[in-house]
């Protein structure tokens, strides 16, 4: 199949490079601090936590808040992973070597998008090995952690679509990079302008909107269709860029 | 593939405007398999543009390319399935190792993974790079990239090869080698070469196209070039030199320059060469020739007079 054959190139070339050993170093070393600390307020307050009517258990005061503090970090690492996907092959031209070949656009697209979204998916397997540690010495609320990660994997593979598509616009990844960033972020914030309105047009569209009933357990069709759709739509935008170099310029 | 007589390759009024500017215009020529045609033209006169065309990389404003019966457009796959490109900057990847890259380029051309590595050690053995597989590409010499671009294009033994200026930046030896490789490949292979360096089309090519400003103007076989450089000029050194009426009035001769005092140089046409007139003349008259030196055209001078003509159609003649 030849979208695994690119997929599997991004990966390698990925792993070939010092930048994503990096960012996974770093990652898991500042979620790890964060796990730690909150499990040290967990401990700290567990005597007045459990007196509590209807107390809240160790996922929701550990796994969520770590899941959501994730989200915010990977909100800033992506970018530098999604950023030479396509334009260091523009800057090296490379292209040429996937466009002359018989493959069509759509492959080369959605081979490198699985190739990102496997990296991705290796993140989150690393971070869900935090509150799984937990369970050598307590109880999870499997399902909610389950939901949890499952919220963060959409998330992830949202950013990358994006990521991918950006980087398809130009030929410096540095560029690409900081317009994925500052997307991402504005795509986080949108709904602070629509405070009053929980409903609104601008909320919808936040992510973190769509990405908090997970990480609290709830699965809701409408949010992972949403992550679907956001996915569909940059990749298509992307197979039309990658189109459109062909075309008049 | 069933007909051995119909053209490989079939290029139909090809254009691409880049805005206003015609960077190719109305261009149409076919290539026969087994042929090596040399694409020559100076620098910006479109041939990077029609081979990226041809090749797929790039949409065409109007015109056509059908690649052994398949359309380029129309069915990219099976068109891209038989040629192999070599661009201008080879499509690299620095980081890899040759066997690393070479495997990928064939996985992407869709060999069948148990012939995967026969097929790389092939076009490893053919490009000359038995030695570098384990090397990365990175620190290979700028030949050597050269030749796993070239292994990259060969590598599914396509039946077109496209060579977008091979030997830009090699050394002269690196250089004689590529040109080597190029005309063993074409035993096998239909080969495009783009060139704007003469002697090379010379050296390895049977058919010359050579394009100016997007038009194709010259569009032969080597032989028919070598017949345009043919001698058509004499330079001749009198002792006692002759008025020019004298020298015009000789059939064939068709204008005299004087180049100093003694020296003459006469243009003529080329079916009706005067030197022997000329020299029984000499002798009757007495003008004394002590020297004749026949002028032959270069390549060079061929193709500056074709590229430097005015605009004007395309005087191709189809093959």
């Amino acid at each position: 199949m030849m979208i695994f054959t690119l997929a599997g190139r991004e990966l390698r070339s990925l792993f070939l490079s010092p930048l994503a050993w990096a960012i996974l170093a770093v990652v898991q070393l500042i979620l790890g601090f964060m796990f730690l600390s909150q499990l040290d307020t967990f401990l700290q307050w567990q005597a007045q936590i459990a007196l509590l009517e209807n107390a809240p258990g160790t996922t929701e005061i550990i796994v969520a808040p770590l899941l959501g503090n994730a989200a915010i970090v990977l909100l800033l690492v992506v970018p530098l992973l999604t950023m030479r996907l396509i334009s260091e092959e523009r800057r090296n031209q490379t292209l040429p070597l996937l466009f002359s070949a018989p493959i069509s656009m759509s492959e080369i697209v959605i081979g490198k998008y699985l190739g990102i979204l496997s990296f991705m998916l290796i993140m989150v397997v690393l971070i869900a090995l935090m509150p799984l540690s937990l369970l050598l010495g307590g109880e999870l609320d499997i399902g909610m952690l389950a939901a949890g990660l499952l919220g963060l994997a959409l998330m992830l593979a949202s950013f990358s679509a994006i990521g991918l598509y950006i980087s398809s616009l130009t030929r410096h990844p540095t560029v690409a990079a900081v317009i994925t960033f500052g997307a991402l972020l504005l795509l986080w914030i949108i709904n602070w302008a629509s405070n009053s309105d929980p409903n609104g047009v601008l909320a919808y569209l936040s992510m973190l909107h769509h990405l908090q009933p997970l990480l609290r357990g709830v699965v809701n069709s409408a949010d992972i269709a949403y992550f679907l759709l956001f996915i569909f739509s940059f990749l298509v935008l992307a197979i039309r860029r990658l189109d459109a170099d062909r075309l008049q310029p | 593939m069933d007909q051995p007589t119909a053209p490989l390759l079939q290029v139909n009024a090809l254009s691409r405007h880049y805005g206003p500017i015609k960077a190719v215009d109305e261009i149409s020529f076919s290539l026969k398999r087994g042929e090596v045609l040399g694409f020559l033209g100076p620098n910006g006169a479109g041939k990077s543009t029609t081979m990226k065309m041809i090749t797929g990389n790039l949409a065409p404003t109007s015109g056509s390319v059908t690649i052994d019966g398949y359309d380029i457009l129309n069915e990219p796959k099976q068109a891209k399935a038989a040629l192999g490109f070599l661009p201008e900057n080879p499509p690299l990847y620095k980081e890899l190792t040759v066997d690393e890259y070479l495997n990928y380029a064939a996985r992407l051309n869709r060999i069948a993974k148990p012939h995967i590595s026969a097929a790389v050690d092939n076009c490893k053995q053919r490009c000359g790079l038995e030695q570098m597989g384990r090397r990365l590409i990175a620190n290979l010499s700028k030949g050597y990239q050269q030749r796993v671009g070239i292994a990259q294009a060969i590598i599914h033994s396509p039946a077109l090869v496209l060579l977008d200026e091979p030997t830009v930046g090699l050394d002269p030896i690196q250089i004689r080698e590529i040109r080597q490789l190029i005309r063993d490949l074409g035993q096998t292979h239909s080969v495009i070469l783009s060139t704007h360096i003469l002697p090379e089309v010379q050296a390895t090519c049977d058919r010359v196209q050579i394009i100016n400003q997007g038009e194709l103007v010259f569009n032969d076989s080597i032989e028919n070039l070598s017949q345009r450089m043919q001698t058509t000029a004499l330079l001749l050194r009198f002792k006692r030199p002759p008025s020019t009426t004298e020298l015009l009035s000789l059939t064939g001769v068709q204008e005299v320059e004087s180049v100093d005092e003694n020296t003459r140089r006469i243009h003529f046409l080329a079916e009706q060469d005067p030197t022997e007139s000329l020299v029984n003349t000499s002798v009757s008259e007495g003008w004394g020739v002590y020297e004749l030196t026949p002028e032959r055209m270069s390549l060079e001078e061929v193709f500056v007079d074709l590229t430097c003509r005015e605009p004007h159609h395309a005087e191709a003649t189809q093959p």
